[in-house]
């Protein structure tokens, strides 16, 4: 401990600030202050964007445990729930409930409401269209000029179609979708111009739902319909639920893609393991390897207690902030030994990258069956993949919920 | 040993049924898991152990006799 403290003034209390910055050296390792707070007072405190000093959690058992606590709550009209900003905390009070942001018994009854599409054989049956989807794209990248930049060949384009095919959106409407959900996520627009395609986007999905009320079709909008004919859902829900969705499991899975090839070349080890693995289980474990490795969901999850909480010889009081270091917990060494390495032999699937709890992601099938045909096929196609621009030029997105890259140019 | 499954904490994530398929199962409506087998052999041992320490909503138990 004593030496973190060194050079802070005496007076000063050493309550770190969140989120922390990375080392630019180490791009994919998380902020090295975090380790220390881990390791030497795994239940600190961090200072957050208004001056509140959450409880900052970060050993891999004390989230397990916090994360599936009755008294830890996802409340966010309570008025210390640590939000992410001030634009989030100035709209909270006016979001309507939703599974974000209820706990049980209200949460449960949502989340079984739109969990149905998510079951793991309806999933399991997307693969080979899933398959389609990566190998038209890679023929297409592969057709057009080298170098490319992965993200928009493949990363981003690919969760599009997929919850296009999920949601029931008929293909003639795939580019107009496809277009409005990058521009959402460009961060190269004005913020204006990114609302105006989530209106566009919004706008879209209420028509096409009134579509499916009256011709319903085998996809989720329609099976939401049927939810909403049957007065267990409102259309406002359902269509907030399809734009969530969209948003919620379109730049995740894109960053997993990029910044996961990113790391595997990195890694050319790990990346030759793959490559020459037909068994779908080691493929299976090496996306749970780079989710964990990764934990690209970096802005820490935020809750508030609800009751006292007794921790160790500690107590959470009622009303105090909480917020969860996604990587911190993935890179215990308590909980994964060495955990610095990428190793896609070690079992990995206890990692938090998906969170924990009952509002683990609810997309979680989807994004392995996802990753798990990319990871599955990019490389064995392309075996001759290599990074375009040395590692040091490339723009890592540090701000946003997931951190990746801007742009990843490939040649082959 | 005996599976017990504490189904009003189910979140009906399904990592059950992706670590233990022998034992677990989906409800087709929403996902609830069903238990197939509440005395698993030993061969199942593993995949249950996985099973509990995945499931996101600690609702799966291994009482072992
Ligand atoms: C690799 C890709 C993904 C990652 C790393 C990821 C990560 C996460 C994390 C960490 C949470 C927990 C948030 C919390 O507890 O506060 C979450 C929740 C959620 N995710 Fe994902 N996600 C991914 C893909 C997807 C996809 C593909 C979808 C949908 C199609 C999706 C939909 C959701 C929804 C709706 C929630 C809220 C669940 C709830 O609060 O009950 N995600 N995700």
């Amino acid at each position: 401990m004593a030496d973190t403290l060194a050079g802070t003034p005496d007076t000063a209390p050493s309550v770190p600030e969140y989120p922390m910055p990375r080392d630019a050296g180490c791009p994919l390792a998380p902020p090295p202050a975090l380790t220390p707070l881990r390791d030497d007072q795994p239940l600190g405190k961090a200072r957050i964007w208004n001056g509140a000093t959450p409880w900052l959690i970060t050993r891999h058992a004390d989230q397990r445990a916090l994360l599936t606590d009755p008294r830890v709550s996802n409340d966010d009209h309570e008025p210390d729930f640590p939000h992410v900003n001030a634009h989030r905390a100035a709209i909270a009070p006016f979001t309507p409930k939703l599974i974000t942001n209820t706990d049980a018994p209200e949460h449960t009854r949502l989340r079984r409401s739109v969990n149905g599409p998510f079951l793991v054989k309806r999933i399991e049956a997307m693969r080979p269209a899933v398959q389609k989807l990566v190998d038209d794209l890679i023929d297409d990248m592969l057709a057009g000029p080298d170098p490319a930049d992965l993200l928009t060949a493949l990363a981003l384009p690919l969760p599009s179609l997929v919850i296009a095919e999920l949601l029931g959106v008929p293909y003639k409407d795939h580019a107009v979708f496809q277009e409005n959900s990058n521009r959402v996520l460009d961060s190269s627009l004005s913020a204006e111009e990114a609302q105006a395609s989530g209106r566009a986007l919004h706008q879209y999905l209420d028509t096409l739902f009134h579509e499916k009320l009256e011709n319903p079709d085998d996809d989720v909008l329609s099976e939401m319909a049927g939810r909403v004919k049957a007065g267990e859902m409102t259309h406002e829900e359902a269509v907030s639920m399809g734009v969530a969705m969209l948003i919620a499991g379109h730049e995740t899975t894109a960053t997993m893609i990029s910044l996961g090839t990113l790391a595997l070349l990195l890694h050319p080890d790990q990346l030759a393991l793959l490559r020459e693995s037909d068994d779908p289980k080691f493929v299976a474990g090496a996306v749970d390897e780079l989710l964990r490795y990764l934990s690209i969901v970096h802005s820490g999850l935020r809750r508030v207690a609800k009751e006292d909480i007794e921790i160790g010889d500690q107590v959470i009081r009622k009303g105090d902030g909480l917020l969860f270091d996604l990587q911190a917990a993935n890179w215990d060494p308590r909980a994964f030994p060495e955990s610095e390495r990428l190793d896609l032999s070690r079992p990995a699937r206890q990692h938090n990258a998906f969170g924990y709890g009952p509002h683990q992601c609810l997309g979680q099938n989807l994004a392995r069956l996802e990753l798990q045909v990319v990871y599955g096929t990019l490389y064995k196609r392309v075996p001759t993949l290599s990074l375009a621009a040395p590692i040091e030029q490339l723009a890592f997105n540090h701000t946003g919920t997931t951190y990746g890259v801007k742009c990843l140019p490939v040649r082959w | 040993m005996r599976v017990e499954l504490d189904e009003p904490k189910c979140v009906a994530s399904g990592q059950c049924v992706m670590a233990s398929p022998d034992v677990f199962d989906q409800r087709d409506e929403d996902g609830v898991a069903i238990l197939l087998e509440e005395e698993p052999g030993e061969e199942l041992l593993d995949d249950v152990r996985e099973a509990v320490a995945i499931c996101p909503a600690a609702a799966i138990r291994l009482v072992e006799e």
